[in-house]
């Protein structure tokens, strides 16, 4: 008897705080939905036309909803670097930079590859290379940034967003010279397409998400059982919670810190390298633009958790995605998607609003994501 | 500000010029070079200036504003269509529509900072988050709009984007005619002192940036205000027991600091050219954190760093002047994709603390919880 009470409370438990955590990312989202409508209306637009554009592009048939997996999958990957920084009390901003860089060495890798073999090597050789490769880039960009902050304590959101800069302009200088497609008839800042052997394949036959999408879902599972039933998961939320505890208790703060940042920007590669592999074949300038920005916004609607990311992810890839049905509809333009997002962001982040608007009561400690200069 | 930090700055502006004058003198005579050189460091130092005075106002009261960039591109958006607006829709004359720019800028600039302050100060969320918010909703609100109001359904400009109303004018500084008497007749001593002219004609907002950091030094060092602010930043609680409202302190400095930002925001779509272009500013908010650091949270201090910052910036700009001239084994400084790196460099080199260690206010980021 007593058993089975204290089970069903331990569900009872559970149940509340699933809704404790789901009721302010779903509020907020609603919340900005209906701001968004207003700002849609002030425009002299339709809101009802538009959000049912927005749905009927993002879920309305099977090729909105493969197209919205397409953008989903870049999103997860993305998301989750910038999650589990947090978890380890780091801001990764720099998810942007690192994504460009692990697309572009990718494409690298997918095109030169057989010409500096002087053979075409075969695909199981040459897809997990370029993987390799796109992923490592990446997770070694941010880990420049985890050394700086463990040995000099230079900040990671200032050092990430230059390292973004530094990555982004030295990558215009390659696509437009060095690694430009050699086609005469190209004008486009893009490298040539990647070889058949680095190619992921479709999962569907004339539908273009791909395998990628599958491996994205599976990275979120195992960055969950990571950082909840490995050591090095524990160490890394430590670190985050508390760096001075964690030293007290033997774990090595320094190594922690830049293993972090390597392993979140790796998964940041990562979602550069399956756009490239998976998708467009080649990668081009600015095709990314903005995914960093969006992968913050992903990683705080989640709640830092991989289950949240991955339905935040596939909200803002279904936003992106219906927003081109959305326009065709009611001529909005697309950009209304980054401020309805903006909006989201905000009311995530700045939880006291929704509670206040609500009336929701704050439970639990605050969970910390930043510290300050100093720290 | 100390020996080291100085020293740098001046190791770095020397190496900067010197690179200049190395590669332009084929082109035109040394002192030509430096003080035309001198003259687009000041005038694109202005908004990094502005930038770290911000920052300088916003951290010194305790409230961490990594939001600058945001608010930036926010005023220089808003601005720049509100000097569209009162000229093409309110038929205001082309001065009276560039000051109301200006002043639009301004205002933006501080709504912006109001909702930091809003959310960092009342609501307490995190500040770093919160600026970032402040970063990612500029993106999105002046992406919309400049799409909406130009290209939407229904815009009063009809598909196309106006001519703006112009930029600021440069004023001009008399020295050329005060001191040319002097040369009796010398051409060479008349061309000095016209390129010497040269780097004192800015524009308003450039100017007042330079002003600025001055009446910034006396009203946080001499007033009863900084003295306030500061304490406000060091020491809540202890400000809090003599009296000082430490909320409306916070309230006004992150105001300041987002009229700050707004004119630094004015300076690129009213000041240095009439148009706008989506994330136009790209990262130099964030650079003026970066000098604000490394001026230890001094207003003259960030200049100087502002400055720094400014001078690899002109040096990409006179590279691109200098672009048939340039020897083959400086070939390297004709590649602006490399040159362009120079600044974002130097900020994570001043980051690692290596040239003196700065210390932030005490209270820095941290709520104030009575």
């Amino acid at each position: 008897m007593q058993a089975e009470a204290q089970s069903g409370s331990v569900i009872k438990g559970f149940v509340r705080s699933a809704i404790a955590a789901l009721s302010i990312p779903a509020l907020a989202i609603i919340t900005a939905v209906v701001l968004g409508g207003v700002i849609i209306v002030l425009v002299n637009g339709n809101p009802f036309q538009a959000y049912f554009g927005l749905l009927q592009g993002s879920f309305g048939s099977a090729r909105a909803l493969s197209e919205t997996a397409v953008w989903a999958t870049p999103y997860i990957f993305a998301g989750l670097a910038v999650a589990l920084a947090f978890k380890g009390g780091l801001f990764n901003i720099g998810a942007e930079g690192q994504l460009a860089l692990g697309a572009t060495s990718a494409a690298l890798i997918g095109y030169a590859l057989p010409g500096w073999l002087g053979y075409n090597p075969p695909a199981i050789i040459h897809l997990p290379l370029t993987i390799i490769i796109g992923a490592s880039m990446g997770g070694l960009w941010a880990a420049i940034v985890g050394f700086l902050k463990a040995y000099t304590g230079g900040h990671e959101v200032i050092n990430t967003i230059m390292m973004n800069y530094i990555a982004l302009n030295s990558i215009s200088y390659l696509l437009n010279d060095p690694m430009k497609d050699p086609n005469p008839e190209n004008v486009i800042a893009r490298t040539p397409l990647i070889a058949e052997g680095a190619r992921i394949a479709p999962i569907f036959d004339g539908l273009r998400v791909h395998w990628g999408f599958v491996l994205a879902l599976l990275a979120a599972f195992l960055v969950w059982w990571m950082l909840s039933k490995t050591t090095v998961g524990f160490e890394i939320r430590t670190v985050g919670v508390n760096p001075d505890a964690a030293k007290y208790a033997g774990i090595n703060v320094k190594r922690i810190i830049i293993l972090t940042m390597a392993l979140s920007g790796m998964l940041a590669g990562l979602a550069g390298t399956f756009e490239v592999t998976g998708l467009n074949y080649r990668h081009e300038l600015g095709f990314s633009i903005g995914y960093g920005f969006d992968a913050i916004a992903i990683a705080l609607l989640g709640k830092s958790h991989p289950l949240g990311v991955v339905l935040a992810a596939i909200l803002f890839a279904a936003m992106r995605n219906g927003a081109t049905r959305m326009q065709f509809l009611t001529q909005l333009p697309v950009d209304l998607i980054s401020m309805l997002q903006a909006m989201i962001l905000l009311f995530v982040a700045a939880d006291a609003i929704i509670r206040y608007i609500y009336r929701i009561k704050a439970q639990g400690e605050r969970v910390v994501l930043t510290r300050g200069w100093a720290g | 500000m100390d020996l080291r930090r100085f020293g740098f700055i001046l190791l770095i502006i020397v190496v900067l010029f010197g690179a200049v004058v190395l590669v332009g003198r084929p082109m035109s005579s040394p002192v030509l070079i430096v003080t035309s050189m001198l003259a687009t460091t000041i005038a694109v130092a202005t908004p990094l200036t502005l930038g770290a005075l911000s920052g300088v106002f916003c951290e010194r009261a305790g409230v961490v504003n990594i939001g600058i960039e945001g608010m930036m591109l926010a005023a220089a958006f808003f601005g720049w269509i509100a000097a569209i607006y009162s000229f093409h829709i309110f038929s205001f004359g082309a001065g009276v529509s560039i000051t109301m720019g200006v002043i639009f800028a301004i205002l933006s600039g501080m709504l912006m900072s109001l909702l930091h302050a809003v959310l960092s100060i009342t609501y307490k969320v995190d500040q770093i988050i919160g600026g970032t918010v402040i970063n990612i909703l500029a993106i999105g609100l002046t992406g919309f709009l400049d799409r909406q109001l130009f290209f939407g359904r229904g815009s009063v400009f009809g598909g196309q984007v106006p001519h703006s109303p112009g930029v600021l004018p440069t004023i001009h500084v008399p020295i050329t005619e005060l001191f040319s008497p002097l040369c009796g007749g010398l051409t060479n001593c008349l061309e000095v002192i016209r390129a010497i002219n040269q780097v004192f004609d800015q524009k308003p907002v450039a100017i007042s940036a330079i002003l600025l950091v001055f009446l910034a030094h006396y009203v946080l060092f001499y007033t009863r205000w900084g003295l306030r602010t500061r304490a406000v930043g060091e020491h809540p609680k202890a400000a809090d027991t003599v009296g000082i409202n430490v909320i409306k302190m916070r309230y006004a400095n992150v105001l300041i600091g987002g009229a700050l930002a707004g004119l630094a925001g004015a300076y690129f779509t009213i000041e240095s050219v009439p148009s706008f272009e989506p994330l136009l500013t790209n990262g130099r908010g964030f650079i003026s954190l970066a000098a604000m650091i490394f001026g230890n949270w001094s207003p003259i201090g960030a200049w100087s760093a502002a400055l720094v910052f400014g001078a690899s910036q002109a040096l990409n700009i006179k590279m691109q002047l200098f672009r048939d001239v340039i020897p083959e084994q400086w070939a390297i400084l004709q590649n602006s994709y490399v040159v362009g790196l120079i600044p974002y460099i130097l900020t994570m080199i001043i980051l690692t603390g290596i040239i003196g260690r700065t210390i932030p206010p005490a209270a820095d980021g941290v709520p104030y919880e009575k």
